[in-house]
């Protein structure tokens, strides 16, 4: 229930979106997002997407880490 | 998959580990509060790979298994009503109350209903206008914005056969009350979509005044491991703070959106938690804007008088205080076709992962 995965949004109507999360396709609530669009990665809980996911940041990240993990090979 | 293949690359994972493995010199204790945190700790074998000096615990963040015996009792009693349908997400169905369980109810023929969100009871709901729908709201405040939204969904609606019967609970009240139980605790690793909606701040008293380290993360490996890093320096260095490495999702302030919706259909309310007794402000009632949704004080019911399990130390184990190994129930009468005890019906329990991937 706790441990949601990232679904890609596909289409948008009124209050409801169609995103696909690792080949399901399924509606859900975008109640909480209301600046989604379609292309957006979103993070659903029971129903409902709770965040978009922030492209840049995840990329800072792994940049940030990856960098780190070259630096530190011998 | 994107957002999920990268977060566990293996180079980033062996640095990780070497770095934490390099500044972990004392001994630290740190407890994630989150079944998502759990399930991915053991699926990656994560405890394994650290060194001695962190020990992990998982602590209450188990919805199904937060969830008091009570609860069970008073939904299974709904479930035997005349014209009544009981949906639930599906965990909960197999969880023991003091006689029966959903499922054992569903299979004598009460109308009990499996979903993925509330919005498949509100689309029942209309479809079937002659049955009284009660959802069985449990989670944390990752969950309750959902259910939340369905409320103003069928108000807006006018639904009037759609009703929520609350347990849902708020994470601060039962982190705080751990430490001030004397749980060795030295850091909480934050749970990840709880945060996303309430944001950060929620956990600035824990290094403020507790002097624990407090940092948000994602679900992979990465993440994790990064979180694990990130505590082991805090505490190393003697500075805890709160700090958010699950950065691609958790903003500082949260959904604002979703905090809205939460705080107009629900107000707090003390509640009852397994293990950890009543907490205050802890739950989430619905508010007397929206009572007419609210299970609890629209539909009247019996409940059988409650038996507590013997022998099962699920209470315990939900407080960091033991583990699943040392319950003697555990493996030997206890196991995931046959559980005595909530940690070990939900995918998310400690026992359930105990048994998955121990
Ligand atoms: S193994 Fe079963 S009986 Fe033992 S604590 Fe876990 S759920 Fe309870």
């Amino acid at each position: 229930m706790c441990l949601s995965i990232p679904a890609k949004v596909i289409s948008l109507e009124g209050n409801n979106a169609i995103v696909d999360a690792a080949g399901n396709q399924c509606e859900i609530g975008i109640d909480f997002v209301p600046e989604l669009k379609i292309g957006d990665f979103v993070m659903i809980h029971s129903g409902y997407a709770i965040a978009i996911i922030d492209e840049k940041e995840a990329q800072e990240t792994l940049t940030l880490l990856r960098e780190f993990a070259q630096s530190q090979l011998p | 998959m994107k957002y999920v293949d990268e977060f566990r690359d293996k180079q980033i994972v062996d640095t990780l580990l070497a770095q934490i493995r390099k500044y972990s010199q004392k001994n630290i204790r740190l407890m994630e509060v989150c079944g998502g945190h759990t399930m991915s700790i053991h699926r990656f074998g994560i405890p394994s790979l650290l060194p001695e000096t962190v020990t992990l615990l998982s602590g209450p963040g188990c919805p199904v298994c937060v969830t008091d015996q009570s609860y069970i009792d008073r939904a299974v009693a709904y479930s035997k009503l005349q014209d009544v349908v009981v949906a639930t997400f599906g965990d909960l169905v197999r969880v023991p109350g003091s006689t029966s369980t959903l499922a054992k109810e569903k299979a004598r023929g009460a109308d009990v209903r499996m979903v993925y969100s509330p919005n498949d009871v509100l689309r029942m709901a209309k479809q079937e206008p002659h049955k009284r729908f009660i959802f069985l709201g449990i989670g944390f405040e990752t969950t309750s914005p959902a259910i939340a939204a369905s409320v103003k969904r069928a108000k807006a609606e006018n639904l009037t056969n759609y009703f929520v019967y609350s347990a849902h609970k708020l994470m601060p009240p039962a982190m705080t009350a751990l430490i001030t139980e004397g749980i060795k605790i030295d850091g909480y690793i934050c749970p990840g979509h709880v945060s996303v909606i309430t944001g950060s701040s929620i956990y600035n008293d824990f290094p403020e005044k507790y002097g624990v380290s407090a940092v948000i993360s994602g679900f992979e490996p990465v993440d994790l491991l990064q979180s694990i890093l990130m505590s082991v320096v805090q505490l190393a260095e003697n500075m805890p703070k709160v700090e958010i490495q699950y950065t691609r999702v958790v903003q500082p302030q949260g959904n604002l959106e979703a905090q809205a919706v939460l705080k107009e259909v629900f107000t707090p309310r003390d509640d009852l938690w397994r293990g950890l007794g009543i907490l205050p402000a802890s739950g989430l009632a619905l508010s007397t804007k929206y009572e007419n949704y609210d299970a609890q004080k629209m539909i009247e019911v019996q409940v059988e008088p409650l038996k507590v399990q013997k022998g099962c130390i699920c209470g315990e184990i939900l407080k960091g205080l033991r583990t699943p190994i040392e319950c003697t129930l555990f493996k030997k009468v206890c196991n995931p076709s046959n559980p005595v005890g909530a940690c070990m019906v939900s995918n998310e329990g400690a026992c359930a992962a105990f048994y998955k991937y121990g």
